[in-house]
């Protein structure tokens, strides 16, 4: 995948991935239009599919909810690059399928308005505005396994239909 | 090589004689828990897996406490969700409002979260109840409704970072200073993906309100878990209300632990947490002159016996100040009868303070009080984001009960002692 980069600090929280005040519903298109506005209040009009989000360390830190990570990927986000996330939204982005990738080199280099393409399978982050490339670490086994079937929904599925 | 807490709890549970921290694995879950704003997107992915019925129906609990009682119609659609779910699956612990509360403030006093279990929640202050000796989590929807349908969860073993908290309480200072002043030393991500363990002289003189309030913020932290191991207080606790059989677990005295961290009860005064993070604290005396629109005591945090005695301990016989808001959040309906037959919620009410339904409303910007552009508060709640309580320019502190309420009388963040 391939995409422009939007670039953001430390500790973004899931207050600020999605405000608790759009929480009355869980419709991934009606939160989609309110991500991230309370940092940026023109993120939702300006984010595009395939977009990519580069941010420090903690990214999603705070609260469970699994709005957060759903916003993000009905708002087109291809994929989050952070230098540490936070563990629930971590899990979270992993069991509904929005590829995040830990790399504090890539994201102490990499700017906003950069291009950048990945490879998720070899965790390989190139940056193509600066020629820089940046390995991530790559994903346990297991992780993979929810990956590859859609998210934890499907690997449950999988798991279930074994029994 | 001995275990720690966590580790012995995570073991028990994937019936391995020994974990590591790094490794992934399967393990049962005692209790899992979702709210009116989670449980309705664990539900619906619930329906997507196929499988009908819950693994065990008296080992989910579902509490609609966010946005309750429904503030508006999209909230009512929500809590409607669980509602209905709960009966299709005849689930034993769901809780409608009039017999519920806040949800971590709840689930120990209904005697649901024990010593040794594993609970996980799709909420993250489910960390609570590491203080009764549970490995107790936060997860999302998609977690919840795979322990729904399974019974377990897959966990990455955390190493285990150890807080020895030595001397006496000062004056004042309660659980939530303990777990503010920590959190201001290691910051906001100083435990993340760690088990952090409580220990010392200080911890085993602690209450049980306040080893929950302690406890509840280990997230703000970033922690996996904070847990206190079982003692008499815990075992106290828990006997006279636990609703299964449990077995508590102890650390062995030869566990690994990452990093060991000792703290004196000389060195922590009360603790305010300045926006827009809970690491930005100071001790009280270090504050200075700021005053206040609002204050909140309440929340999963802080809305428990204790925290309304030390309340109306301060708030006897005065004033809110004309400047200030003051709403008190009773946690459950249990804690809201007993302070009424102990007469606090007269104190309150004397003293021009609005006392609500068990909520978590304000604390998350959902409803019963949220700030308008440019507006401070004092809470006793968890979190001091950006827009956390309203509006994405006004302001929220954090503190414990006793320097909410002397603010709340003086309208600026104050000392307990300037109002006695």
């Amino acid at each position: 995948m391939q995409g422009r980069v939007w670039k953001f600090g430390n500790d973004i929280d899931t207050d600020a991935i999605i405000p608790a005040r759009y929480l009355n519903t869980s419709d991934p298109a009606e939160l989609a239009k309110h991500v991230m506005e309370d940092v940026d209040a023109t993120f939702p009009e300006k984010v595009k599919q395939g977009d990519i989000i580069v941010a420090l360390k903690n990214f999603g830190c705070g609260s469970s909810r699994e709005h957060a990570p759903l916003a993000l990927k009905a708002a087109g986000v291809a994929c989050v690059i952070a230098h540490s996330f936070a563990r629930i939204f971590y899990r979270n982005a992993i069991n509904i399928g929005l590829p995040i990738l830990e790399s504090p080199e890539a994201a102490a280099r990499i700017e906003e308005g950069h291009e950048v393409k990945i490879d998720l399978a070899a965790g390989s982050i190139t940056n193509l505005t600066t020629g820089e490339t940046f390995q991530a670490a790559p994903f346990p086994a297991f992780m993979q396994e929810i990956m590859a079937r859609g998210g934890l929904i499907g690997y449950v599925q999988w798991r279930l239909a074994q029994k | 090589m001995g275990m720690t807490i966590a580790e012995k709890i995570l073991a028990r549970h994937a019936d391995k004689d020994s974990v590591r921290p790094g490794e992934l694995i399967n393990a049962r879950v005692d209790l899992v828990l979702g709210n009116d704003v989670t449980a309705p997107v664990a539900i619906r992915e619930f329906r997507r897996l196929g499988v009908g019925k819950v693994f065990d129906k008296d080992r989910i609990a579902l509490v609609p406490d966010h946005f309750t009682p429904n503030k508006d119609i999209q909230s009512a659609e929500q809590a409607k969700i669980i509602r209905e779910f709960a009966r299709e699956q005849d689930i034993t612990y769901y809780f409608e409002v009039g017999r519920m509360g806040i949800e971590h403030a709840l689930l120990p006093e209904e005697g649901l979260a024990l010593p040794g279990e594993i609970i996980i929640g799709a909420d993250s202050h489910t960390c609570t109840y590491g203080a009764l000796g549970a490995l107790a989590t936060g997860v999302g929807s998609t977690d919840m409704a795979a322990a729904m349908a399974l019974g377990e969860a897959w966990f990455k073993v955390p190493p285990t970072l150890k807080f020895v908290f030595n001397g006496t309480l000062r004056p004042w200072v309660s659980g939530k200073d303990l777990i503010l002043y920590l959190i201001g030393k290691i910051g906001v991500d100083g435990a993340l993906y760690r088990s952090m363990e409580f220990t010392g002289e200080m911890i085993a003189n602690l209450s049980m309100d306040s080893r929950l309030s302690m406890c509840n913020m280990a997230i703000e932290a970033g922690a996996k878990c904070g847990i206190i191991a079982p003692d008499t207080v815990t075992l106290d606790y828990v006997s006279a209300r636990a609703k299964r059989p449990y077995e508590p677990v102890y650390p062995d005295a030869d566990a690994e632990y990452e990093k060991v961290y000792t703290f004196n009860g000389a060195d922590i005064e009360p603790q305010v947490a300045f926006p827009h993070l809970p690491e930005n604290t100071r001790g009280i005396s270090e504050v200075g002159e700021i005053s206040i629109d609002q204050v909140v005591i309440g929340s999963c945090t802080n809305g428990r016996m204790e925290d309304l005695r030390v309340a109306a301990q301060l708030l006897k016989g005065k004033k809110v100040h004309k400047n200030v808001r003051l709403i008190i959040i009773p946690g459950t309906q249990n804690i809201w009868r007993q302070a009424l037959q102990e007469g606090l919620i007269d104190i309150f009410l004397a003293a021009e303070a609005v006392v609500s339904t068990p909520t978590c409303g304000p604390c998350l910007g959902g409803h019963m009080g949220i700030l308008a552009k440019g507006e401070r508060a004092l809470a006793t709640t968890n979190r001091n984001f950006v827009g956390r309580m309203g509006h994405p320019e006004s302001e929220v502190y954090l503190c414990n009960p006793a320097v909410a309420s002397a603010s709340a009388v003086t309208g600026k963040i104050s000392a307990p002692e300037e109002v006695l």
